[in-house]
């Protein structure tokens, strides 16, 4: 297992490497000259060559590129050309309310969607499962953006249980942190529970029609331990990977969703490092993006072995 | 003789759709007491495996059971769901057509055999496990107590069917029944495990019902067999009857079909046509539009009756056909 471990680390780093490498080039592509962007209208040829010294912009582009890659090793991710501040300090800094965002969302969609896919599909045809997939559908069909809006309309402003927007951090204030939290997690987590309602639902189905189900009925096991023994955990091993991708998805930050509820977290910072043309920034948040997808892809192989035994990892 | 271990009489199971009722199997009745084997034959879709299954209380949703079905005396259809099932858990064991897919690949299978035992006996803990331990070793799978832990991808097909068997037999059943238990193995494995649950019903006076399509498996293990076409027995005897002397064309066609060790033949003997489908059977006898007598107006009209032709042979025919010719019956 250790080894395991140990190997895909080494696997990742690699992959981080050409994340890396491919982000640097897709900037180079990128039409626009942040120095320009960040000097605006106080611009001055002499600020401009200097910044561009500073910033190792004239340097030419294997050089840049792999002392981006040996300071990164180190930690150090640049500065930012809008701020000064350090890339790594930025992102670090947003990266509690990304992952509080993704988390709820996904908690709240696994508590919504485990029950209804599971009762859908146990009881195929009844009209509880016709509103289950009334539900699911509406939540895959209907965008985030939406529903956010609606929510801010019904709750910030009709009723005004909730705040339309912002951010609170938990050492602040927790209770604020977490009404704050409450509306963009659970729109998020609306449409992540709507997929995995109907992924949960095809994948008990599938397992239930499954020889070994028949077997255990043949033994007179109870309807009720039939599911929790014999359905259940072989309808959720490919759940776990479903559940991990939009985990690891939204941990690269809900951009939409970040924007409209001026959420402080990757999405958004990403979004404004691209209007600003911050590119180290940019660079920074993509990389930390890649790395948590591959360590929730990790987390998911090591948890897959754990469930199954047909896999093993060694 | 003794009571039967189940009776079944007058055994129907329908399906409602949208294309009409279908009749999978209709009027079907046959016992089978201690220690004896009974086979039940037919091709797919004849309603041999519904038979059991609704006997059992499994039919899929949607079916319509009727009939009498006694086991060890009590009348299932006079039980609550809840006592069918506690009954079937306690007295009947299964074994299924494919042991690949049968067994639950997430559970170690030293639970999955003692899992009924738990279930209907409240065995646990150490004594589920060492219970396990002593099914595996009578099944005649190699250092039971290391396998006990096993899970099923790490068995052979062969030696994960003796698993499954050691699963049926857990709870000591009086009957077991086997649902083409052997038709997914390679023919040495069906030897084997053939000859094992001989032993084991005459160590442990089990009775089997033994569901198949092979008549080969019938002619080594049966005692009594019952043919069935179309949802009904075409033909009931022992097994020197069936194959001794066959009574209804249908019979005598599969015997004809089976191929003969030494003799070199191009092409197997077959039976032109295909089963009839549920909801379209003809209104007449069931075999009558592949049936190689075809007898005359009765038998595309009348269903005949399944009629004594001596004792304990039953045939459903008004043509009984002898290996000598066909002769009508005196009626």
């Amino acid at each position: 297992m250790t080894r395991f471990v140990l190997t895909r680390l080494a696997q990742s780093a690699v992959v981080l490497l050409g994340v890396t490498l491919v982000v640097f080039l897709l900037l180079q592509l990128v039409p626009g000259d942040p120095v320009r962007v960040a000097l605006g209208t106080r611009f001055d040829q002499e600020t401009y060559d200097a910044l561009r010294e500073r910033a190792g912009l004239n340097r030419p582009l294997p050089i840049q590129y792999l002392d981006y890659v040996g300071s990164a090793l180190v930690g150090d991710l640049g500065v930012s050309f809008r701020s000064g501040e350090p890339v790594t300090q930025i992102v670090i800094e947003r990266l509690p309310a990304t992952a509080a965002l993704a988390l709820f969302a996904v908690v709240f969609a696994l508590l919504v969607a485990f029950p209804l896919g599971l009762i859908s599909a146990v009881k195929n045809g009844s009209p509880v499962d016709h509103a289950t997939r009334v539900f699911s559908q509406f939540g895959v069909s209907v965008p985030d953006f939406w529903m956010g809006i609606m929510g801010i309309i019904v709750f910030a402003g009709m009723l005004g249980w909730l705040p339309p927007s912002g951010y609170t951090s938990f050492g602040e204030d927790p209770w604020e942190w977490f009404l704050h939290l409450l509306m963009p997690s659970v729109t998020v987590g609306l449409v992540t529970a709507a997929i995995l309602t109907r992924f949960i639902r095809s994948s008990v189905l599938e397992a239930m029609s499954q020889d070994y189900v028949r077997t255990a009925e043949g033994k007179g096991l109870m309807p009720r331990r039939v599911v929790t023994r014999h359905v259940l955990r072989n309808a959720l091993i490919p759940v776990v990977t479903v559940a991990a991708v939009q985990l690891a998805s939204l941990l690269g930050g809900v951009i939409v969703i970040e924007v409209l509820f001026a959420w402080p977290g990757l999405g958004r910072l990403t979004y404004d490092a691209v209007q600003a043309r911050d590119y180290p920034v940019l660079q920074g948040a993509v990389l930390l993006v890649a790395a948590l997808f591959l360590l929730v892809n990790l987390l998911v192989d090591v948890l897959y072995a754990k469930l199954d035994p047909r896999i093993s990892v060694t | 003789m003794s009571e039967p271990v189940l009776s079944i009489e007058n055994l129907s199971v329908s399906f409602s759709s949208r294309r009409g009722v279908a009749r999978v199997v209709d009027g079907v009745d046959w016992e089978v007491h201690p220690g004896q084997t009974l086979a039940v034959v037919g091709e797919s879709g004849s309603g041999k495996s519904m038979t059991v299954l609704a006997a059992t209380g499994l039919s899929p949703r949607g079916a319509k059971v009727g009939g009498t079905v006694r086991l060890r005396g009590e009348d299932l259809g006079a039980m609550s769901e809840v006592e069918r099932r506690r009954a079937r858990g306690r007295h009947v064991g299964f074994v299924y057509q494919d042991p690949m897919t049968s067994l639950n690949p997430v559970m170690p299978v030293g639970r999955q055999v003692t899992e009924a035992s738990e279930e209907h006996l409240g065995l646990r803990g150490d004594d589920a496990r060492s219970r396990a331990v002593e099914l595996l070793d009578m099944v005649g799978i190699p250092s039971p107590e290391q396998r006990v832990d096993n899970y099923p991808h790490q068995f052979s097909g062969g030696m994960r069917q003796r698993v499954v068997i050691a699963m049926a037999l857990a709870n000591d059943p009086e009957l077991l029944i086997a649902d083409e238990a052997t038709t997914a193995l390679d023919v040495t494995t069906q030897a084997q495990i053939l000859e094992l649950v001989e032993s084991l019903q005459e160590r442990l006076g089990t009775a089997v019902v033994w569901i198949t399509h092979d008549l080969g498996v019938v002619a080594g293990i049966a005692d009594q067999v019952a043919v069935m076409y179309g949802g009904r027995i075409l033909e009931h005897g022992t097994v020197d009857h069936i194959f001794g002397s066959p009574g209804h064309p249908y019979t005598q066609a599969l015997l004809a079909a089976r191929p003969q060790p030494g003799v070199r033949a191009d092409r197997l003997a077959t039976i032109p046509g295909a089963p009839p489908v549920p909801h379209q059977l003809p209104p007449g006898c069931a075999f009558y539009p592949r049936c190689p007598v075809r007898g005359d107006e009765r038998c595309r009209t009348e269903e005949p009756p399944l009629t004594e032709i001596a004792p304990g042979h039953r045939v459903r025919t008004f043509y009984r056909a002898p290996h000598s010719g066909i002769e009508r019956p005196a009626s």
